[in-house]
């Protein structure tokens, strides 16, 4: 099992470097600059321009640019932002907590709700309860999340004024856990709304096919009820596909988070990246896009260490 | 033995499909007993029902699309078709015990056997978890698995098919049941362990009094291991008797060739073995008379029209054929 993990994290360095240098190439494959904002700026002659530029570094080869980049990282130096010159790791360790929140929030819901209509759904196949749940993730699935957010900024914060319409506090209440969760429900729901769809389907399918499998006949024949048949064979059985899924669909839950955070206006690193985009902040894109490779390679890692807990097959061969 | 009470009776046993247009029916008014203590045979080609009569009796299969349909189906006295699902529940495991074709798949792959094993006898007998264990370790030694306190925490895909085969028996007679159904239990193993199989089946019904309802298509294991037989065919019994005598002497032509194209060593100089020509008919195409007549070499316009019934023709056999032979 330890041989395992080692080998996995050894395999994911070069899976590391070619991240970096597909991100980088694309970052300044991308027209304009960090120093375009500074060319509409009557008061900064090109000759301060240039200044800045020698003082960033951006004047040398693109090429040359990366190694010095990469041999920070590789001692563990994530670089500076370019407005600021603060330390990039700590600009994105600062907006870890907002979007962890939100992220993990909505995630916990949606499987909770997920799973349940999935399960529902297959005990209950073709039922009118499993024909509105398909349906009703159909229709989440095809709308864009964007829309669902200004959806329910429009009814929720400005129709009906029951929640605020963004940020993550109101002034002078950051102490206060209950305008915490106030602010947090709307982006919370929105981002769970597509995730939950995703996730009652794949349930659904997955416990499915393993109701169908000789074992669980046999379950039904030793005389087992169906909650013992449910929770005993049924259940470690759908999850191993789940948890799988689960490391899968990490990119898409930061992806939807990033949306979500811009829509809602949440500090969180969603917001970072787009904000770093408008800027061109390269050290933070960089940063942002090592961090999340970074946190998907380590739950895929998660992910396939639990499957192996739960099958002995996996485990023992 | 022809003394013996039934422990389950089967009377007119129907089991249908639904299909756009119709109902399909598989099982088509199946009846027999089985007495106590007694290996009932139930044989009969791929298709002709016998899966579906087995399933039927445990109330295992979905429905829908199936549907379950008899006068009665007699357990220890009680309507198998009147009892709640619950009631159900309590039996399947406990009194009336079912085991499979596919000893591969028909484990849990991710729970250790020793477990499932325990399960029936915590659900059913309400042992605790430690006297459940010291029983498995006791039924796994009785199933002939070596060292049974490694065999606990083996995984199913640890184990050979004929080992995996012996954990179902275990976990079937877990609670020492009146009947236990056994549906082609040897088919998916290599010849020798079959026999073994068999020869455990034999022993462990002598010391539990269990009654077998032994389901295949294989009449080697028939003859090695039932009292009485009956034989199937499209989703109706043609032939019931005793083993000896039906198979010295077959009433029924279906029968009379099934026994023929055994492939024998003393048969060695016939240059083809006897077959049956044509095929099973198809569920829901059943024709009016004798759902055999188009393939019997001894069919008359009779057997066409009317469907022959079941009817005792002495020594405790009976015969669904207008024309029997032997006769």
């Amino acid at each position: 099992m330890l041989s395992y993990v080692g080998r996995r994290v050894l395999q994911s360095v070069p899976l590391l470097i070619g991240v970096s240098i597909i991100g980088f190439a694309l970052m300044h494959l991308a027209p304009g600059g960090p120093l375009a904002v500074y060319t509409l700026n009557p008061t900064i002659t090109n000759q301060d321009i240039e200044r800045i530029r020698i003082v960033l570094g951006l004047d040398q080869p693109v090429h040359i640019q990366y190694f010095k980049w990469a041999s920070g990282m590789a001692t563990g130096n994530w670089g500076y932002t370019f407005f600021g010159g603060r330390p990039v790791l700590g600009v994105i360790l600062e907006r870890m907590p907002a979007t962890f929140l939100l992220m993990g929030s909505a995630l916990s819901l949606a499987i909770l709700i997920g799973c349940t209509i999935g399960v529902l759904g297959a005990v209950r196949r073709y039922s009118v309860f499993d024909m509105m749940a398909t349906s009703g993730a159909m229709v989440a699935l095809s709308f864009p999340t964007f829309w669902f957010g200004l959806m329910a900024i429009y009814l929720f914060a400005i129709k009906l004024g029951w929640l605020p319409s963004g940020g993550m506090y109101e002034l002078g209440e950051e102490d206060n856990l209950l305008d915490l969760v106030r602010h947090l429900i709307l982006p919370c729901l929105v981002l769970a709304l597509v995730i939950t769809a995703v996730w009652s389907r794949y349930t659904r399918s997955a416990f499915l096919e393993v109701m169908h499998q000789d074992y669980m006949r046999t379950a039904k024949a030793k005389g087992l009820r169906a909650p013992a048949r449910l929770l005993r064979h049924a259940l470690p059985n759908a999850l191993k596909p789940l948890i799988a899924l689960l490391g899968i669909e990490l990119p898409a839950l930061f992806s939807g988070a990033l949306v979500t955070e811009t829509i809602f206006g949440w500090p969180g690193m969603g917001r970072l990246f787009v904000d770093a985009l408008n800027m061109k902040e390269y050290p933070v894109l960089m940063g942002m896009i090592m961090f999340t490779a970074l946190f998907v390679i380590v739950g895929n890692l998660v992910a396939d260490i639990l499957i192996a807990l739960l099958d002995p097959r996996v485990r023992l061969s | 033995m022809d003394a013996a009470p039934a422990v389950l009776e089967a009377r007119n046993l129907r089991v249908g499909f639904r299909i756009p247009g119709g109902t399909m029916r598989a099982v088509d008014g199946v009846s027999f007993a089985l007495r106590q203590g007694e290996t009932l045979g139930l044989v009969g080609e791929s298709g002709s029902g016998k899966t579906m009569t087995s399933l039927a009796l445990l109330r295992l299969l979905e429905s829908p699309p199936a549907e379950l349909a008899a006068e009665a189906i007699l357990f220890e006295g009680r309507d198998l078709l009147r009892l709640s699902e619950g009631a159900m529940a309590d039996l399947r495991g406990a009194r009336l015990s079912m085991i499979f074709q596919e000893p591969m798949t028909s484990l849990n792959p991710l729970m250790a056997i020793g477990r499932q094993i325990d399960e029936p006898l915590v659900t059913h007998l309400g042992l605790s978890a430690r006297a459940a264990r010291a029983r498995t370790l006791d039924l796994l030694a009785r199933v002939g698995i070596a060292r049974p306190e490694q065999a606990v925490r083996a995984y199913p895909h640890q184990l050979s098919g004929g080992m995996r085969q012996r954990v179902m028996i275990a976990i079937a007679l877990a609670c020492r049941p009146a009947v236990l159904i056994a549906d082609e239990p040897t088919t998916a193993l290599d010849v020798t362990v079959q026999a073994q199989i068999l020869a455990l089946l034999r022993t462990l019904q002598e010391e539990m009094g269990t009654a077998i309802l032994l389901i295949t298509h294989d009449l080697a294991v028939i003859a090695e291991t039932a009292h009485r037989v009956a034989v199937m065919y499209a989703g109706r019994i043609v032939e019931t008797g005793p083993v000896a005598a039906l198979f010295a002497r077959p009433l029924h032509p279906y029968t009379e060739g099934l026994l023929r194209s055994i492939p024998r060593i003393s048969r060695v100089r016939e240059a083809t073995l006897p077959e049956i020509p044509g095929v099973v008919p198809a569920p829901g195409q059943l024709p009016a008379g004798c759902a055999f007549a188009a393939r019997c070499g001894f069919a008359d316009d009779a057997c066409h029209a009317t469907r022959p019934v079941l009817t005792p023709s002495g020594e405790g056999r009976e015969v669904a054929c207008w024309k029997p032979r032997h006769g």
